[in-house]
């Protein structure tokens, strides 16, 4: 073995023999540094006589690049090691759980949801939300809407009252969304079409009563509008509401002093365990009132029943929001029991429209 | 209302199905609530012989019986009825009957060692009544293996339906016949009443006396029949009356009650011999009572209208008669009373007295006051049937309105109101089936309206009697057309805030709660409200008797309760209507939330990363920025005033506002007399935002958004270091380093805030990072100086502060 051959050997061996990036820059600086043993033969060049020079000087500048290259080989084979060590020393166990994100312990309450749901059919439908106070008086809440004063219908009211002013007017707490009607009424022009969604009260406890509850009213008043137009409307807001494809609803005549004629609407259905589903069965559930807006009441609001017409029914939102999503108990609704509104209550980002289905 | 198959039957000539008849009422407005079909739920149960009855082996009180239930071989059946012995007769049910009674289903069952193949029962097991002492004894008659609601007559349906304040002629089974038969449900039975002749005047005087009042009572009727034999009523009677609901008392009672509910007639019977002197109609003397046939005495006052003698109040008109006056078995001459009375009085005495009778129910609707002389007529003979006697003439005090109400009704109100359009044919088959009189022709009819129908004053009216008759299912679906506002926002301002609150406080990790808009008197005070104005008259309970003058209080009791359950960490919210007074525009809505332990918007609780501090005025701080934020609001327009409402604690709270004349909202932890007050625990913080005092946005013609201008030069950051006295407030600082240089200075930022006896007693060191943004050049070093100088310069002349170096 020559000499070169042997310094080649020996510098490969040193090469391999790198355990890290550190190691293998000693052993370039050793073969290839100023002084190293590579550079100080091609050093020696310079000394040589041409026909010396001529048989050295490839073999050395050869073996430059060998090394060169050798050592490049080797280096990224060290630094990929590297790496490899340091990731498996930085790893950490990813099963370990992170805290959670608000958006996932913030919860909607089902009444907001289903007034979101509602609003999402009814403006589709070209309906307007309305809204009337709280506290009424009893001109709003029973006499302009054809209550005669003294009239068994106001007693099945159970109304809250205020205690009387000085000119002994005696203010209540409105017992229905209805007063929402004529207030809208005298201060729209005509056609008129909205919802009224809000909370009203009554003196009455029970497990399916709740002394406030949340009612929405619905108005349309228009030259034309008639009882075909209201049925239209129920079953396309049923189908819409309970996310079906079919309901089947039975209108019955009822009485309400506010409308004339006036009925009820049952919707077919079966009940499984908690769940009530529609379009099957035989059962009939009665889910609101409705009717032809009573003369009197059009006329008190100052229009002309015989030029303006239209209809108008209200409904029990909680009592809706139980139906299709199951609560069993209306109290419920109104204790802000934690447990109860993690689990009935809705994600924030869930909102209702009609693009993307309203509950999906 | 509750009526028998049969009975209806008496007034309407129909061979309709019992299903027929119940969806013909829901059908026409008279909502069938139930039916009770006993040849439905006893119809398993048969008549049966006890052959014989011996002495169980292995227990005292029970019996060994084998039974002939008609089948031939008799069963065996264990009974423990002390009752049950040989030869009597009673009623069986083989296993797999249902017994209503127990809610259980037989089966073969072994009692005590001795197997039983079904049971001897109770009346009480068969929910006929609540004896169950021992099981039916059947007359010797009684044919073994029919089955026992046959025999007993028990198998006539009970048909219950719900009358709408408005139909009073419904209340009595003849009006409920009348509907039927226009919905072509049969044919209505001629109800025509033949008078009774008399045989001589009344010897009791009537008189109606109510002075210059206005009469309570527009007639009163009155015959005597004398002579009378009473005692219990027919079984016919009694059986009617029971399947009702009602106790049969005797004949002369059971009349009265039975014209209540067959013509919707009330009436009332006196006995003569307990009377003293004529009888006077008139208003109750305050102060008068009256022991009523309920047992109970009455004090009476002026507003009321009795019935009195020389005795005093006899009865309370339209309502009760008193005990005094009562018939018994002894009754030998009866004084018949048919009365008109004034609705409303009716319905406000019976209101004051908390007397609900049939008889008010009906005259506070509305009776027939035609019906006045034959319902009269009408008792008078089922006396002389059922009593015997002699009857007098009738007298009637008073005038009997004659309502004569004409309604013109064009027939396109039809079509106009529902959508339908029957035939003008069709129209006054409906309305004469009715009742109503209808003369003229298309396009306009007149209809004479009849007395039973007080609900009835226009056109309106007729059209729902058409619809409700011809069927509501005639009317097809028709498609609204589409409306001239579609595609315009169908929400207000408001509307759009308390959605947008309600999403962006959820997002936050709050829960929406709905408390009671009404909250015991103590806490409404503890939180600015209980002006008398806002309690109410008849709270439900004393924690709800004003409203709430905010939702803090309702939520931080909502909080506390949920701790009670043992969820201490938890993030409320509602958004909802508060009350500053009565008027509509004294009606607020707040967005509020509270938060309680460590429930932080990042979590709450231990965790391995982090445990999660007690939440404090910051964290209702940022709740309140990040709603008004969501909301659109100028955020940075507001100012942020130390202190808030007592309810607060005064050093860790803060006040929103827009100047001191437009407060938006507050936050802070709680005063802990208020948490003491409302008997609850922190640590808790809340904030409360009035969504209506956040100034709307300006009107823009469009939606376009303001330029974005990309600067291509480095922002530069320098950090400064100052010491200022403990009190100084940092928004000071702030606002002083940005005025420093209004177009250069974009951010400024708190990085870190110290207090540490190095640097003196009451001094803090407040750190600040400012972003200088260059708009025209990239900074030289000179120029960032020079800024740098000036920060520090406005910063200590405005708050004194030391640059600390």
């Amino acid at each position: 073995m020559s000499d070169l051959e042997s310094l080649e050997a020996e510098i490969r061996t040193a090469i391999d023999g790198a355990s890290d990036e550190a190691t293998l820059e000693v052993v370039r600086v050793a073969a290839l540094g100023k002084k190293g043993s590579v550079s100080e033969r091609l050093k020696g060049l310079g000394a040589m006589t041409p026909d010396e020079r001529k048989t050295a000087g490839p073999a050395l500048n050869g073996l430059r690049d060998r090394i060169t290259e050798a050592l490049a080989a080797r280096k990224i084979i060290l630094k990929e090691a590297g790496l490899a060590e340091r990731l498996a020393a930085e790893a950490v166990d990813v099963t370990l759980p992170v805290r959670q994100s608000p958006l996932e312990g913030g919860r909607v309450h089902p009444v907001s949801q289903v007034i979101d749901e509602l609003t999402a059919i009814f403006a589709d439908l070209g309906f307007s939300v309305a809204e009337g106070p709280d506290i009424e008086t009893d001109h709003y809440n029973f006499t302009a809407l054809n209550f005669p004063v003294g009239h068994p219908a106001r007693e099945m009211h159970d109304t809250f009252f205020f205690n009387p002013d000085e000119q002994g007017e005696r203010l209540l707490l409105r017992t229905h969304t209805s007063p929402v009607q004529m207030r809208t009424m005298q201060s729209q022009t005509p056609p008129i079409r909205i919802i009224a969604p809000g909370r009203t009260y009554r003196m009455d406890s029970d497990q399916t009563h709740t002394p406030m509850f949340h009612q929405v009213e619905g108005l349309v008043i228009d030259k034309t509008s008639h009882v075909g137009h209201l049925k239209w409307l129920l079953e396309e807001f049923c189908r819409a509401f309970f996310e079906v494809e079919k309901v089947e609803m039975r209108m019955r005549p009822s009485f309400f002093p506010f409308t004339e004629p006036s009925m009820e609407v049952d919707i077919r259905c079966k009940r499984v365990g908690n769940e009530v589903r529609f379009g099957e069965g035989d059962d009939w559930l009665e889910i609101l009132g409705c009717g032809m807006v009573h003369p009197n009441v059009i006329r008190f609001a100052g229009l002309d029943p015989d030029e303006y017409q239209g209809f108008a029914f209200g409904m029990g939102i909680d009592r809706i929001a139980m139906l299709k999503y199951g609560m069993p108990d209306l109290r419920a609704f109104f204790d802000a029991d934690h447990r109860w509104l993690a689990h009935y209550g809705f994600r924030p980002l869930d909102l209702p429209t009609l693009v993307g289905g309203l509950s999906s | 209302m509750k009526f028998t198959l049969s009975w209806l039957k008496e007034h309407l000539d129909t061979s309709a199905s019992l299903d027929a008849i119940t969806d013909g009422l829901t059908r026409v407005g008279l909502e069938v609530e139930g039916v009770e079909d006993k040849a439905k739920t006893l119809g398993a149960f048969t008549i049966a012989y006890v052959v014989s009855a011996v002495q169980h082996p292995n227990a005292d009180r029970l019996r060994v019986c084998m039974v002939d239930t008609g089948s031939g071989d008799p069963v065996q059946v264990v009974c423990g009825a002390p009752n049950a012995r040989a030869g009597m007769k009673s009623v069986f049910s083989p296993p797999g009957t249902y017994i209503p009674g127990k809610d259980i289903t037989l089966s073969v069952g072994t009692i005590r060692g001795v197997e039983s193949h079904g049971m001897l029962c109770s009346a009480a097991e068969l929910e006929l009544s609540n004896d169950h002492d021992g099981i039916i004894e059947l007359p010797a008659d009684a044919p073994v293996g029919v089955r026992y609601a046959d025999w007993a007559g028990l198998a006539d349906p009970v048909i219950d339906i719900a009358i709408t304040p408005n139909r009073s002629d419904c209340l009595g089974v003849y009006g409920v016949a009348r509907d039927l038969a226009a919905a072509g449900l049969g044919t209505l039975k001629d109800g025509a009443v033949a008078p009774v002749p008399g045989q001589g005047p009344v010897s009791t005087g009537v008189t109606l006396e109510f002075g210059d009042t206005p009469s309570l009572c527009p007639a009163f009727g009155l015959r005597l029949v004398r002579g009378v034999k009473n005692g219990p009523s027919p079984e016919w009677l009694q059986a009617k009356l029971r399947a009702i609901g009602l106790r049969p008392i005797n004949a002369l009672v059971d009349i009265t009650n039975y014209l209540t509910f067959d013509r919707g007639r009330p009436l009332h019977v006196f006995d003569a011999a307990k009377m003293q002197g004529g009888l006077t109609v008139r208003r109750a003397r305050d102060g008068e009572t009256l022991m009523a046939l309920d047992g109970k005495t009455y004090t009476l006052d002026s507003s009321m209208c009795v019935i009195a003698d020389d005795n005093g109040v006899e009865s309370l008109a339209g309502i009760m008669g008193g005990e005094a006056s009562g018939c018994s078995e002894a009754t030998v001459d009866v004084l018949i009373e048919s009365a008109l009375w004034e609705p409303l009085n009716i319905a406000q005495t019976g209101r004051k007295l908390g007397i609900n009778t049939d008889a008010r129910y009906r005259f506070e609707r509305g009776v027939d006051p035609a019906f006045m002389v034959p319902g009269l007529d009408l008792a008078t003979r089922l006396v002389l049937e059922l009593c015997g006697g002699t009857p007098s003439d009738i007298l009637v005090a008073g005038d009997i309105p004659e309502p004569r109400l004409s309604i013109a009704f064009p027939i396109s109100e039809v079509k106009r109101l529902v959508g339908i359009d029957p035939s003008e044919d069709e129209i006054r088959r409906v309305l004469t089936a009715l009742g109503f009189t209808v003369s003229g022709h298309a396009p306009s009819l007149t209809v004479g309206v009849p007395s039973w129908r007080p609900d009835i004053d226009g056109k309106a009216d007729l059209v729902e009697e058409v619809m409700r008759i011809l069927g509501v299912d005639r009317v097809p679906s028709t498609p609204l057309p589409k409306s001239e506002h579609a595609g315009k926002p169908a929400i207000s301002l408001g509307q759009l805030r308390t959605r947008r609150a309600k999403r962006a406080l959820a997002t936050r990790g709050l829960v929406e709660a709905v408390t009671w808009s009404f909250v015991a008197k103590a806490v409404a005070e503890a939180f600015g409200g209980g002006a008398p104005a806002l309690a109410l008259a008849n709270p439900i309970s004393t924690d709800m008797t004003d409203m709430r003058p905010s939702l803090l209080p309702g939520l931080v009791l909502a909080a506390q309760r949920n701790a009670d359950r043992g969820i201490s960490d938890l993030a409320l919210f509602e958004v909802g209507q508060i009350f500053r007074g009565t008027k509509p525009n004294e009606q607020f809505t707040a967005a509020t939330g509270v938060r309680r332990n460590t429930a932080n918007v990042n979590g709450s609780g231990r965790h391995w990363q982090s445990k999660a501090p007690p939440v404090s005025v910051f964290d209702a701080k940022a709740d309140a920025l990040a709603l008004l934020d969501a909301l659109g609001a100028p955020v940075e327009k507001f100012q942020i005033i130390a202190g808030g409402p007592a309810w607060f604690h005064p050093g860790r709270s803060g006040t929103i506002q827009l100047g001191p004349q437009n407060v938006i909202g507050w936050f802070g932890e709680f005063h802990p007399a208020t948490l003491e007050a409302l008997d609850v625990e922190g640590p808790l913080v809340g904030f409360e935002l009035i969504l209506e005092a956040i100034p709307a946005p300006r009107a823009r013609p469009t939606r376009t958004k303001p330029p974005l201008d990309l600067l291509p030069f480095q922002p530069v950051t320098r950090d400064f270091a100052f010491v200022v006295d403990r009190s100084v407030e940092v928004a000071k600082i702030i606002k002083a380093a940005q005025s420093a240089d209004k177009v250069l200075i974009s951010t400024v930022s708190v990085f870190d805030l110290f207090e540490g006896a190095a640097l003196g007693a009451d001094k803090k060191s407040v750190a600040i990072e400012v972003t200088l943004r260059p708009t025209q050049k990239t900074l030289t070093d000179g120029e960032i100086e020079a800024v740098a100088a000036k920060i520090v310069a406005q910063v200590s002349k405005a708050t004194g502060a030391v640059l600390r170096t």
